[in-house]
């Protein structure tokens, strides 16, 4: 036993690197270099990315606002002077356009600034949502009429491009919708400090607007909408899902059957999104006659579509979890529901929820099956929560859009200014997913246990 | 079995809570159809919900045929009220809709759409006529009695007063309304014109396949079917500078600091010249009422008298200010919506 083979291998000193090592620690170091170079590549694709939808969307949340007096004058907006709003509705938009612009000339008269341009052109500076905030805030309190209001209204899209540097002097020239004796004006008007550019919330809360008015386009329906639906897949999604995961992984005998349902959750995991919109217009809408455009369809349609993801992570997390804590479970005389509930489910909590949030993730940018069922359309009223006028199910019944619809819709719209409402509105989608991983993230941390 | 009885619960549970809650009538319009006249649509469901006690109405795009498909579906609160097109309605639709038991249907046309063919600003200008289209993106040409590959690849060869720059067309694809008026009127005319269709019947084609040869696109990367929206059509000429593209009137009007308009016959197009026929490209633009819908869904009638009024669809109207040529027999159009005069009678 003492007799060791002496080795016949020639002496090395640990301290001097033979060819092989020296061959192995290269291959090393390129290995190094290519992932160092993945990893770059992602990214520079990340902050091209980025640096694109920043520079294009962030001006969506400026808007330029133009404040003088308008006088409402009696004769125009309620000829019989009863001050009956119901009276005073036969007065339309189109009957406002020439107050306020009216009001307008008047007050550059009076401050001793020379348009440069007829009361047509100057009309056209404004934004055609004026005069329909303006009736909406006369119609609400009649008592207006007859007296100057201090207002505060939109201006045209071109000339709030021209402060956001979309529109200049040279392109104002080829352009047939803003002229550059306009754009002199709105200059005048800035500096005087009738016209500023400041932070707009109504980007986030406004509906959309037609393709007339890209300045007075907002969120708001698109963001109700997501999270109705949002609501809609929670609820559904999560509780089908933990049961039915904790059946087959807990409970189900393993045989042929079993075997079927697994292959087949998870090839539902990768079937087109656009399948289930398919399959919710034939079912929920033709069939069950819910309403089309409505959240609840869309929230069902992304529920099927979340099904299988959350599943898939849960059984991974209920697999995770040792068997060493069962059978101490069950050595000490708890049932198997007993072991499951109170020492298998909660350790498995964490991954549970990763899955389902990032489930909600995908289903929050999902748009497919949302053509489908109608949701991507144009949709000026808020939806109710409990709607009055759903033809069979008052829960969320109402006509809505959702956030990555609402982009798609943008981009397709012919004036340049709804490019930088698109990338405002993947700006917010954006700060909605981040605002969804960190919670999962901090949920995770929460309730993470080692052993 | 799991996740069959998993699907069936959920849809148990829908389906019960579905029979319990009170049935109500749906309170909003609900529109659907061509992407060319979804700007004008939303520009009238906008003022309506303004100017109207009623709802907005929710206005869907996705083409002209897909409109008319689900119009065609049937009758009901959970179907369309009416389906905005930038075509007639075909007898083959009239004749589904027929079978689902929508007879009814009130045709309403409410303006002309011109088509225009744009190119980068900085570029070439050019004076095309429907000629110049067929040379360029016919398929086959007839040479000497027969049928030989379009061999054209500069704009002077098909011309020689146009200017020698590569044939670089985007046109709208085929599942467009557009893509039909710009067969017909250009490239079907160019044929007619240059003297092709002729020589091709001399050939021993008959009518119809003659018409067929004309209007077939040559294949060869010269011409792109463009299937998106016009933005995509402007993005591509972006990208290359000798790209013409295929446009709407409006969306032209909407952006004309980046494109400059082609001349069609020594015709600027333009409201005026679209409006008297001077321009030879354009089309006109409908919307259709499901007529058992008017008196059920609220607000129907309302929508249609106030878009085709002479303050929105009129001359000085919103629509004409954003692109539509308005319709010179709008009054009579007007009475087909005040009198619901049915198509067919």
């Amino acid at each position: 036993m003492t007799d060791m083979p002496i080795s016949t291998a020639p002496k090395r000193s640990l301290y001097a690197q033979d060819a092989r090592t020296k061959k192995r620690n290269r291959a090393e170091t390129r290995f190094r270099v290519y992932g160092m170079a993945a990893v770059i590549t992602g990214i520079i694709a990340l902050i091209v990315l980025l640096t694109s939808i920043l520079g294009n969307g962030l001006s969506a949340f400026q808007q330029t606002y133009i404040s003088y007096p308008i006088t409402l004058s009696e004769d125009r907006l309620d000829p019989e002077g009863n001050r009956d709003p119901a009276e005073m509705a036969a007065v339309t938009t189109f009957g406002y356009l020439p107050v306020i612009a009216m009001s307008l000339q008047q007050h550059l008269e009076a401050e001793g600034i020379d348009p440069g341009m007829g009361g047509r052109e100057l009309a056209a500076m404004l934004s055609e949502e004026a005069p329909a905030q303006i009736r909406a805030m006369v119609l609400a309190n009649p008592e207006l009429v007859g007296t100057t209001i201090d207002a505060e209204i939109l201006v045209g899209g071109r000339i709030d491009g021209f402060f956001k540097g979309r529109v200049t002097m040279e392109s104002a020239e080829r352009d047939r919708n803003v002229s550059p004796a306009q754009l002199v004006l709105a200059q005048q008007l800035a500096e005087l400090g009738m016209m500023e550019t400041r932070f707009n919330w109504d980007f986030i809360t406004w509906p959309d607007a037609s393709g007339s008015r890209p300045e007075a386009a907002g969120l708001g329906v698109a963001i109700i909408g997501s999270f109705y639906m949002m609501l809609v897949v929670l609820a559904l999604a999560l509780p089908i899902g933990v049961a039915a995961s904790i059946y087959l992984e807990e409970f189900a005998p393993k045989n042929r059957l079993t075997d079927l349902i697994e292959v087949n959750i998870s090839n539902l995991a990768a079937v087109p999104s656009i399948v289930f919109g398919i399959l919710g217009l034939a079912v929920f809408i033709n069939f069950m006659n819910f309403n089309q455009s409505s959240p609840l369809v869309g929230g069902l349609v992304l529920t099927l579509m979340t099904l299988p993801t959350i599943i898939i992570a849960t059984r991974a997390s209920l697999r995770a979890v040792p068997p060493s804590i069962r059978q101490a479970a069950l050595g000490l005389g708890a049932s198997k529901m007993q072991s499951i509930f109170h020492h298998v489910l909660p350790l498995a909590m964490p991954g549970i929820l990763t899955g389902t949030i990032i489930g909600l993730a995908q289903a929050l940018g999902e748009t497919a099956p949302l053509l489908l069922i109608g949701m991507v359309a144009f949709v000026r009223e808020y939806p109710d929560f409990l709607s009055t006028h759903s033809n069979t199910f008052p829960l969320m019944g109402d006509g809505a859009t959702a956030l990555p619809v609402q982009v798609y819709s943008w981009t397709q719209r012919s004036d340049p200014a709804f490019v930088e409402r698109a990338s405002g509105a993947i700006i917010v989608l954006l700060v909605f997913l981040l605002m969804m991983n960190l919670i999962a993230i901090l949920l995770r941390r929460r309730f993470e246990r080692r052993w | 079995m799991s996740f069959a009885k998993l699907s069936v619960s959920v849809l148990a549970i829908a389906a019960v809570s579905a029979t319990t809650a009170a049935a109500q009538s749906r309170d909003n319009v609900q529109i659907a159809g061509s992407s060319t006249v979804l700007p004008y649509a939303t520009i009238v469901a906008e003022a309506f919900g303004e100017n109207f006690e009623f709802p907005t109405p929710v206005v869907e795009s996705g083409g002209s045929s897909t409109g008319l498909r689900r119009f065609c579906e049937g009758v009901g609160e959970n179907t369309i009220d009416i389906a905005n097109s930038s075509r007639s309605i075909r007898e083959s639709e009239v004749a589904t809709c027929a079978e689902n038991g929508v007879t009814d249907i009130i045709e309403v046309r409410f303006g002309y759409d011109g088509i225009v063919f744009a190119s980068d600003i900085n570029g070439n200008s050019f004076e095309f006529t429907p000629s110049d289209w067929y040379l360029a993106l016919a398929a086959e040409l007839p040479v000497d009695g027969v049928m030989v590959a379009n061999p054209n690849t500069s704009w002077a060869e098909v011309n020689a007063d146009l200017p020698d720059q590569e044939i670089a067309a985007f046109i709208p694809g085929t599942r467009h309304g557009t893509r039909e008026v710009f067969d017909e009127r250009v490239i079907l005319q160019g044929c007619e014109v240059t003297g092709s269709m002729a020589a091709m019947m001399e050939m021993g084609m008959d009518e119809d396949a003659a018409e067929e040869a004309c209007m077939e696109i040559r294949a060869d990367g010269v011409s792109v079917d463009i299937d998106g929206d016009y933005t995509e059509t402007l993005a591509r000429i972006d990208a290359d500078a000798n790209g013409i593209g295929v446009f709407g009137l409006a969306f032209y009007e909407n952006n004309t600091d980046r494109l400059q308009v082609a001349t069609m016959n020594g015709i600027v197009p333009t409201v005026d010249a679209i409006a008297t026929g001077e321009y030879p490209v354009s089309r006109p633009l409908f919307f259709y009422i499901k007529a058992a819908h008017l008196d059920v869904i609220p607000g129907l009638q309302e929508y249609a008298s106030f878009f085709v009024s002479d303050d929105i669809a009129g001359d000085w109207g919103p629509l004409a200010a954003y692109g539509l040529v308005s319709d010179p027999e709008l009054a009579e159009t007007q009475s087909v919506v005040a009198d619901r005069v049915l198509m067919g009678q």
